[in-house]
């Protein structure tokens, strides 16, 4: 019993195999590519070793290795067979799938428990970890659109994304062009640059300071984006209105976080400014507003999704004819759904980018943050 | 103490609140001004200046409207009219308030249990916790009219498709501050659950939960405000008739701007009410627990 508790995803597979013996063939009566006996032989002696290899006193570095070709064998092996027979999967193909699933999920706990000796271990583990998780989304979204054969509009298998991104280079580099490099970069900058600036000037000014705090911290609760169809209106269909709504957008969040972040510096750090005789601008520079850094980033972290939404949406409301939420909001009004996703999982890579980017100037510029020097 | 805090607080607001109307009036009159010259020199009407000034305050469909004419917009449109009416703002935030509640009732329970997990199972931990901060880099919002068209084609209509985007945008506050909340416990009292030989389950309910609960208010306050967003973005899609989105999207077809300036209006009512009334749930979870004003 103890030998079965030792990974109950093993135990599981390894019905759900048994499940699957009993409701062969993979596919249904009427595909028009049957698959041989040899491949689904395969793939069930894949999965079946995996599961049972998840049981045997191994070292995990090990186990996690076969465990992942055992999975990701089979998953590729299911999926390649549903190939020109879409819609036609039976269901000792989602049987075995489910398993495959589990085996990797069996690894990912395996690999989660490892406590990983060294620096570049760690980094790799800290890596493949959620990597592997992501591409069993991937996997199950493959394997259960084109398994079941799930309408092309309702939502189109990754492959057919990748294709259409592929296909599709030099209009997804003009909508980046349009959306990203004129409007988000330049609205970004230049909000994040005035909320800095008028958190700075509140902070000189107390009178300003307690007029400005409860109104900044009520319209960054408000739905801003609805400015969007105004900024259409003033600023005319081109960039401008949407560079326009980013500035909105990103200034409260900023502004909000700076004057927080300024008040962040310990009263003992500011006495001792003061005995060094240091003035307003030195004590600003030299101590506040490193101490407001992390504050500062915070906001620029929310302000890089929020400059990319506002942009996106505010093509919504009238464009000339390129742009990411131009080109959004007419494919899906042809159906052209793949085209669609294409643009999101663009806008995503962007976005994480952009995340990303910001999160490693964080890291360099305060490293002495407790939240950044680790062990 | 009342005659300070009014100096100190009151005076400072009203200040910059009237410095915002003075500059909201001079941008009325400046930005209306182009086209009401053009009105006159048609129509060859001379006026005074106080006169012309009147007149661009007063346009029927102006570039900037004047503070006076979007507070009379929103007065008729929410005191004045049925409740029922098509034209009625109560009508238009009913329609976006249910979607917002329906969308952050789901996303805070979403968010709860992706945090029990992610404390409570080591490798959802390690390999989901990357992919919820992933999930907030794609802009949902963007997709989200996508959905709701997407959505009905397969039937799924109505409030339902709204409430999706509304639960994605708010499970995620919701998620991580949870999870901070409950990882808040010190390693001291999680031992002296251990020395009273609690469950996990006891200990969960007794010490956790109740650590977690200030991070929970403080994140759901964005979430609501975040769901509120989600659900008027879903609605500008020409498949919605009513809610505060379409009331935005059809005053920027027929450049009703008033109308448009006082949906948003709405709107912010809505958002200051669904995060004061989160706020009031909070103090009274505070007070239920026994913890003492600061």
């Amino acid at each position: 019993m103890s030998y079965l508790l030792r990974s109950w995803q093993g135990a599981v597979a390894l019905l759900l195999c048994l499940l699957a013996l009993t409701q062969l063939p993979l596919l249904g009566p009427e595909a028009p590519l049957p698959v041989g006996s040899g491949a689904t032989s395969v793939i069930l002696l894949l999965i079946a070793g995996g599961a049972l290899a998840s049981f045997l006193p191994i070292p995990s570095a090990a186990l996690a290795a076969i465990l992942f070709v055992a999975a990701h064998g089979a998953a590729w092996l299911l999926i390649g067979s549903v190939d020109g027979n879409e819609g036609h999967a039976g269901s000792a193909f989602f049987l075995l799938v489910a398993a495959s699933w589990l085996l990797g999920w069996r690894c990912i706990t395996v690999l989660a428990d490892i406590e990983p000796n060294g620096r570049a271990a760690e980094t790799v583990l800290r890596l493949l970890i959620p990597a592997i998780f992501g591409a069993w989304i991937l996997i199950l979204w493959e394997a259960g659109t084109r398994g079941a054969g799930v309408p092309f509009i309702l939502l189109p298998p990754p492959s057919a994304i990748g294709e259409r991104i592929g296909n599709s280079l030099p209009i997804l580099a003009a909508d980046v062009r349009q959306t990203i490099f004129k409007a988000v970069l330049f609205g970004y900058v230049v909000g994040c640059a005035a909320g800095f600036a008028v958190a700075i000037l509140a902070d000189r000014v107390t009178f300003l300071r307690r007029g400005v705090l409860p109104i900044a911290n009520l319209m960054s609760a408000l739905p801003i984006i609805g400015v969007a169809p105004i900024m259409v209106m003033w600023f005319g269909f081109d960039w401008q209105s949407k560079a326009a709504v980013v500035i909105v957008m990103t200034f409260f969040p900023m502004l909000v976080n700076t004057i927080a972040g300024l008040g962040a510096a310990g009263a003992m750090e500011r006495d001792l400014m003061r005995s060094y005789a240091s003035d307003y601008w030195q004590t600003l520079v030299k101590l506040r507003l490193p101490a407001a850094m992390p504050f500062v980033f915070n906001a620029l972290k929310i302000n890089s999704t929020l400059a990319l939404i506002g942009a996106i949406v505010a093509e919504f409301f009238g464009t000339p004819i390129v742009g990411m939420g131009f080109r959004i909001s007419t494919e899906i009004g042809r159906m052209n759904v793949d085209m669609v996703w294409a643009e999101i999982a663009v806008a995503a890579v962007i976005g994480s980018v952009f995340y990303g980017v910001v999160a490693l100037a964080e890291r360099a510029t305060t490293f002495w943050h407790p939240s950044n020097r680790g062990g | 103490m009342t005659t300070d805090s009014l100096k100190t607080r009151a005076l400072p607001v009203l200040t910059v609140v009237a410095a915002i109307i003075a500059a909201w009036y001079l941008a009325a009159v400046l930005m209306n001004a182009p086209f009401q010259r053009d009105l006159d020199r048609r129509g060859d009407v001379t006026s005074t200046t106080m006169e012309f000034i009147g007149k661009t305050l007063s346009q029927p469909k102006p570039i900037v409207p004047a503070p006076h004419q979007v507070v009379v917009n929103v007065f008729e449109n929410t005191f004045l009219r049925k409740v029922t009416s098509n034209r009625s703002l109560v009508y238009h935030s009913w329609v976006t308030l249910s979607s917002t509640l329906a969308g952050f009732g789901m996303g805070t329970v979403l968010g709860i249990l992706i945090a029990v997990g992610i404390v409570h199972v080591k490798a959802l931990d390690r390999s989901l916790m990357p992919w919820i901060i992933a999930s907030q880099t794609v802009p949902i919002l963007a997709i989200a009219p996508m959905v709701v068209v997407v959505l009905s084609a397969i039937n799924v209509s109505g409030l339902i498709p709204k409430a999706l985007i509304s639960t994605y945008l708010s499970f995620f506050p919701v998620a991580v501050g949870m999870v901070k909340g409950l990882r808040s416990p010190e390693l001291m009292h999680l031992d002296l659950m251990r020395t009273y030989s609690a469950s996990p389950w006891q200990t969960f309910w007794k010490l956790r939960m109740p650590a977690a609960m200030p991070f929970l208010f403080t994140s759901m306050k964005v979430a609501v405000a975040a769901s509120l967003v989600g659900a008027i973005v879903a609605e500008l899609p020409t498949g919605a008739v009513a809610g505060i989105g379409s009331k935005l999207l059809a005053g920027s077809y027929y450049s009703q701007t008033i109308d448009m300036w006082a949906a948003l209006i709405a709107g912010s009512v809505l958002a200051a009410l669904l995060v004061t009334i989160v706020g009031i749930g909070s103090r009274l979870v505070d007070r239920r627990m026994g913890v003492k004003p600061a």
